[in-house]
């Protein structure tokens, strides 16, 4: 199987994972928890996506109090919560990054 | 009501601090790619017809290392099975949509353009025009993933060390998803999927990643449920 044909049937896969609920929603019944749990999808996606993140450095999980972006995270929680603006809590969160490296470069 | 042309370009707009993150994603990639022996326009190729930022990094690792070319497009299909999740939470609002659209939009729901467009279809405004909303985030980021991978191919990323990439596509998801949490179920859900993500951290494929956003959802539902 050549390159191109391998990243063709990739494409096409990821697409119609993308597609699946979009078309089939309109044709089957889904149960009504289903519909319930569609309320969760972004909060738990984007929160396991997020966490995982933080919590490692280089590709390494580091749980520790050493890991500066487990502080500079909780602050940008703060920042989203308090003022709801992107661009506010990018700036608090690589500003208190910045921060927190310098601080913990000590240790 | 809001026109077609307002939901554009305030899609447009919103999906803005995001490229911060993407951008040099993008580079790295392109330059990864050509590390790994991958012709050019084939890895330019990977960035539109893929169109999924990790799953190209690991498909583009696994090129060469003499994997079977099945098992290549398994892992893609494995990384990218929470774009299903992204449809079915789109999908009550795209009902009235045409299947051009419907076909369109679904191309273009990434990570990136989903956290910001299920935001906006979630105000409690006219949702006549957001389709358009979704065009604009989808498209801004598909133009700069374009762009940012040819950049990465032909010129190759030259980034201060420790650029914090994932960070930066941390704080905005944080962004996104902080507001959103207006109740205690939602925030059971988001707490009980991180804290799972990290437990489940060294399972491949993004299967700890699945496994999370899933019992996250189920928590919620279950805190939704007793509170009835």
């Amino acid at each position: 199987m050549s390159l191109w044909a391998v990243i063709l049937l990739s494409g096409l896969l990821t697409f119609g994972t993308r597609l699946s609920f979009i078309l089939l929603l309109d044709r089957i019944n889904v149960p009504g928890w289903f519909r319930s749990g569609l309320r969760f999808v972004p909060a738990a996606v984007l929160s396991a996506i997020i966490l995982p993140e933080l919590a490692t450095r280089s590709a390494v999980l580091d749980v520790s109090l050493h890991n500066p972006q487990l502080y500079a995270g909780a602050l940008a929680v703060l920042a989203a919560w308090r003022t709801k603006n992107v661009l506010l809590t990018i700036i608090v969160g690589m500003a208190a990054l910045l921060i927190f490296q310098a601080l913990l470069w000590k240790f | 009501m809001t026109t077609r042309k307002q939901e554009f370009w305030l899609g447009v707009r919103d999906e803005a601090p995001i490229l911060l993150g993407v951008a040099p994603f993008g580079l790295i990639f392109g330059t990864v790619a050509i590390h790994a022996s991958i012709a050019a326009p084939v890895a330019q190729a990977m960035s539109s017809i893929i169109f999924a930022g990790s799953s190209q990094f690991i498909a583009a690792g696994m090129v060469g290392t003499g994997v079977s070319r099945l098992a290549i497009i398994l892992v893609v299909f494995m990384v990218n099975l929470r774009h299903a999740l992204y449809s079915a939470s789109v999908a009550p609002h795209m009902r009235h949509l045409s299947p051009i659209w419907k076909f369109l939009l679904a191309y273009l729901l990434t990570d990136e353009a989903y956290a910001v467009t299920i935001t906006h279809y979630r105000q409690d405004d006219d949702p006549t025009n957001k389709h358009w909303y979704f065009l604009g985030a989808g498209l801004t980021l598909w133009t700069t993933w374009q762009v940012s991978t040819a950049t990465g191919i032909f010129i190759g990323a030259q980034l201060p060390q420790n650029w914090p990439l994932g960070f930066i596509l941390s704080l905005t998801f944080i962004a996104l998803v902080v507001p959103a949490l207006k109740d205690k179920a939602s925030v059971v859900a988001a707490v009980t999927a991180a804290l799972v993500g990290v437990l489940t951290f060294g399972f491949p494929f993004k299967i700890g990643l699945l496994a999370a956003a899933f019992i996250g959802i189920l928590t919620g539902l279950l805190v939704e449920g007793r509170q009835k």
